[in-house]
């Protein structure tokens, strides 16, 4: 054996690991004005194509619409657009465009919405939001690919400053989709120089509040106040950073130690949910996303409403929050969350043991008996599970029906969801707007997001009446007759209605409070009003 | 030896392309794919997606036109993460996976080393009990138990060390620790196994006769006898650690590969799991090699083939 056997080799990697180890690690910025945490990575901030919630949080913050939406309630606020006005019969709006200018110098047109809409239309774009665009008239066919020519779809720009919509039917909803992702103007420069690479932070041209200084993969986005924006006078914020921890504790860890200023729900483990929904700097609110389970009508048994009804009526939904999820989710009998403008759900069916057993037997199971054993199907989180398992006793006490629990991995779970491969699925929607219609619509026949089998022409026929109708009260009555036929004869059981918890010092900072949508608008968020005092 | 060294290289080759075709297959016909979401995209959206990124075609195809694009060193564009490539994703993410790697890997070698030494000098007293009770401590608990135990004593009870990220030397200490503690344990037995035995023989007697001093004949005499078996330990332990900070990288909020190794397979973001699967397998056949030649330095009497 040689004498340089061991000593070289040690020596090596120690001299070598560290200090090329700490040469990576070396970073001299100072910590951002507000650490805010997304939860995961953004898949895109192109607003063509983005659609996630860590994603569109980013994007708000460094584009900037026809109009935004008031941090609190959501209601339209001007953005881009200081005025607009709406044709006598609901079918024309025109904007009017403030001066306002894209970092790179240009002029924030009114052709640049044209160009963004029609870059989300274009079939081949594959953009998969472009159906949020279809109010518009000619959208749906341009998308369809049946017109080739922009020109006839309703969007005008007959002067720079002016931007003339029109809609295939009159859309109550359609300001608060003027404020979504979907309709955030791109610079077209930008674009046609760089192609989809546009958005990656060396080619970026924003018009909003903020501009990104870099992205740092699996690391965090660097955010820093565009003094272009035409607004900057009024952005509190000269840095944030935006942080993706996916993993709750990881992400409590960091907020409790103050490395991050602002989490959501997703960064408070389950286990300790109760625990911190108490803490002062837990903000809750009501938030525009059920939690159900699809029945798959095309499986024996589960084809008769009657036996959907009981297994809706068997299941004690307080129980599930007061002893699972415990932090304050309201218990779901209907589909559409609370809170929304000028809407009401009809009640749906509740906890009754008695009538769900009387509909079993009507259907011709009594006390369970001869009814096929079904599976309650769930992707494989700690979540889903335990409240699978409330409700599989429940459905065994109060039925007398087996049911057997099964988890897939997320991808799986999706596919099989899709093939219709279950008989009760788990499942959740989240509103893209404030309208019935955004959670309503899913269950039309043949509908990508339906995926029950079920099929009722009645439902479709009110949920178009509904559309076309342009009282708002009959409207929001002819949508509550929808509703309660999908409760009623549906292929859902609502569980309950989730709660957004943001959890952040309100002695600091202001601006950041929870909204129905789960919204974060970086332009609002502010030093609170005691630190500023402490400050001077 | 270079000519061994280079035969060797070569016969990578194919059997890089055959893991590759494993994995391609494996991950086409996992159910689910990169497009599946919470809300379904229109069939038509949906179509022109899968247009795009030439799933429309068949897998055969598929591959080849994947190896070809691979011949020019491209990896294809992340399904995920839109405006990301794969080969810009390992380029950002995999020096830091290896920083990581060689750091815990120097932790284990000074600590298990040093641990080793000093059971082995001072055996069967409380010193030996103590070092080889920390190191039987350290196979046993596994690191998604370590790691928040050592983010909570330091970072949530001390506040001395950050819980997690990436920017600053500190941020280092805990993720280096956790993925390095199971190597650490496993060095310290075989140095104290082998120094002990080494202990015994001829040659350190003969060192004794000559009236050296107790640390001179441990450190300089037997401990170069004994280091061979922890030489060879090295090899498949530095690959385990650069292919397994999976954990340590989720709880630690460390930016590297590991992550994407497994999520993207979870995501089926098909391009950064075949780049993932490429860069981990090129790597642990390099190390593999590395260890092999590293024998022969070490050792003449091992004959290379």
């Amino acid at each position: 054996m040689r004498d340089r056997a061991f000593l070289p080799f040690v020596l090596f990697l120690v001299l070598i690991a560290v200090p090329v180890t700490l040469a990576l690690t070396q970073s001299h910025e100072p910590r951002a004005d507000f650490v805010f945490d997304v939860n995961s990575e953004p898949e895109t901030i192109d607003p063509a194509f983005l659609t996630g919630q860590p994603d569109l949080r980013v994007a708000l913050a460094i584009f900037e619409g026809l109009l935004t939406r008031d941090p609190k309630t959501l209601a339209p606020r001007p953005g881009i657009a200081d005025r607009w006005a709406v044709s006598d019969d609901g079918l024309t709006t025109t904007f009017h465009l403030r001066p306002a200018r894209w970092s790179n110098g240009d002029p924030v047109r009114a052709s640049d919405f044209a160009f963004a809409w029609e870059r989300v239309l274009t079939p081949a774009n594959a953009a998969p939001n472009a159906e949020m665009l279809y109010p518009i008239a000619g959208a749906s066919a341009f998308h369809k690919g049946e017109s080739q020519d922009f020109a006839q779809v309703g969007v005008a720009a007959p002067d720079d400053s002016t931007l003339r919509v029109t809609l295939a039917r009159p859309t109550p909803y359609f300001l608060d989709l003027c404020a979504g992702s979907a309709f955030l103007p791109v610079n077209p420069r930008a674009v046609h120089a760089h192609g989809d690479d546009w958005i990656r932070p060396e080619h970026l041209v924003v018009n909003g509040p903020f501009a990104i200084v870099d992205w740092k993969l699996r690391r965090r986005i660097r955010l820093r106040r565009n003094p272009d924006y035409w607004d900057a006078a009024h952005v509190h914020l000269a840095t944030a950073d935006a942080i993706f921890t996916e993993q709750a504790s990881t992400a409590f860890n960091l907020y409790a130690t103050g490395s991050t200023d602002w989490l959501d729900s997703s960064g408070i483990p389950p286990m300790i949910r109760d625990i911190v929904v108490k803490r002062p700097d837990c903000h809750r609110s009501p938030y525009l996303n059920t939690y159900f389970y699809r029945v798959n009508v095309t499986r024996p048994g589960l084809s008769d409403s009657r036996v959907r009804q009981a297994l809706a009526l068997a299941i004690d939904k307080q129980a599930i929050v007061e002893h699972i999820t415990r932090s304050g989710q309201i218990p779901a009998d209907h589909f559409v969350p609370p809170g929304l403008p000028g809407y009401t759900s009809p009640p749906g069916p509740a906890h009754d043991p008695e009538r769900a057993r009387a509909l079993l037997a009507a259907a011709g199971y009594n006390g369970g008996s001869g009814f096929p054993p079904i599976e309650l199907f769930f992707n494989t989180s700690d979540e889903h599970r335990p409240i699978a398992e409330v409700v599989q006793q429940q459905w065994k006490d109060v039925l007398g029906i087996r049911c057997e629990l099964r988890n897939q991995e997320w991808k799986v779970f999706l596919a099989s969801t899709r093939a219709l491969d279950y008989d009760i699925s788990r499942a959740s929607w989240i509103g893209d707007y404030l309208d019935p219609s955004s959670f309503l619509d899913i269950f039309r026949a043949g509908h990508a997001n339906n995926r029950t089998g079920w099929a009722d022409p009645e439902y479709d026929r009110i949920l178009d009446q509904a559309a076309a109708e342009r009282d708002p009260d009959a409207r929001a009555a002819l949508y509550a007759r929808a509703e309660a036929l999908l409760t009623s004869e549906g292929p859902i059981i609502p569980i309950y209605f989730y709660v957004t918890l943001n959890c952040y010092d309100g002695s600091r900072f202001a601006g950041c409070e929870p909204n129905l949508l789960n919204l974060l608008q970086l332009k609002y968020v502010r030093r609170a009003e005691s630190e500023v005092a402490a400050a001077r | 030896m270079i000519v061994y060294a280079l035969r060797r290289l070569l016969g990578l080759l194919p059997l890089l392309v055959v893991v590759l075709f494993l994995a391609f297959v494996f991950m086409r016909t996992a159910p689910g794919g990169p497009f599946d979401s919470e809300r379904n995209l229109s069939p038509q959206i949906e179509e022109a997606l899968r247009a795009r990124y030439h799933l429309d075609e068949p897998v055969l195809k598929q591959f080849a036109r994947y190896l070809g694009d691979l011949a020019h060193g491209d990896l294809g564009p992340s399904f995920r993460y839109r405006n990301r490539s794969v080969g810009e994703i390992i380029r950002e993410t995999a020096p830091i996976s290896l920083a990581l790697g060689l750091l815990s890997i120097a932790f284990a070698l000074v600590f298990g080393i040093a641990a080793g030494v000093v059971s082995a000098a001072r055996a069967n007293t409380g010193w030996d009990h103590l070092a080889m009770g920390a190191a039987m401590a350290g196979i046993c608990i596994p690191n998604f138990v370590l790691g928040p135990l050592l983010v909570l004593v330091f970072a949530l009870v001390l506040r001395i060390l950050p819980p997690a990220g990436w920017g600053s030397p500190a941020h280092l200490i805990l993720p280096a620790i956790t993925l390095g503690a199971l190597r650490a344990a496993s060095i310290a037995r075989l140095t104290r196994g082998s120094l002990l035995e080494a202990l015994g023989e001829d040659a350190i007697r003969t060192a004794r006769a000559k009236g050296l001093s107790e640390r001179v004949v441990v450190l300089r005499h037997a401990l170069k006898l004994a280091i061979l078996p922890v030489v060879s330990y090295l090899g498949p332990a530095t690959a385990a650690t650069l292919s397994g900070s999976v954990v340590v990288e989720r709880i630690f909020l460390v930016p590297g590969l590991g992550t994407f190794f497994v999520q993207s397979a979870l995501n089926r973001d098909y391009t950064v799991a075949m780049g993932t699967v490429l860069f981990y397998s090129t790597l642990l056949m390099l190390l593999n090699l590395a260890v092999d030649l590293a024998y022969r330095t070490l050792d003449p009497r091992v004959e290379l083939q």
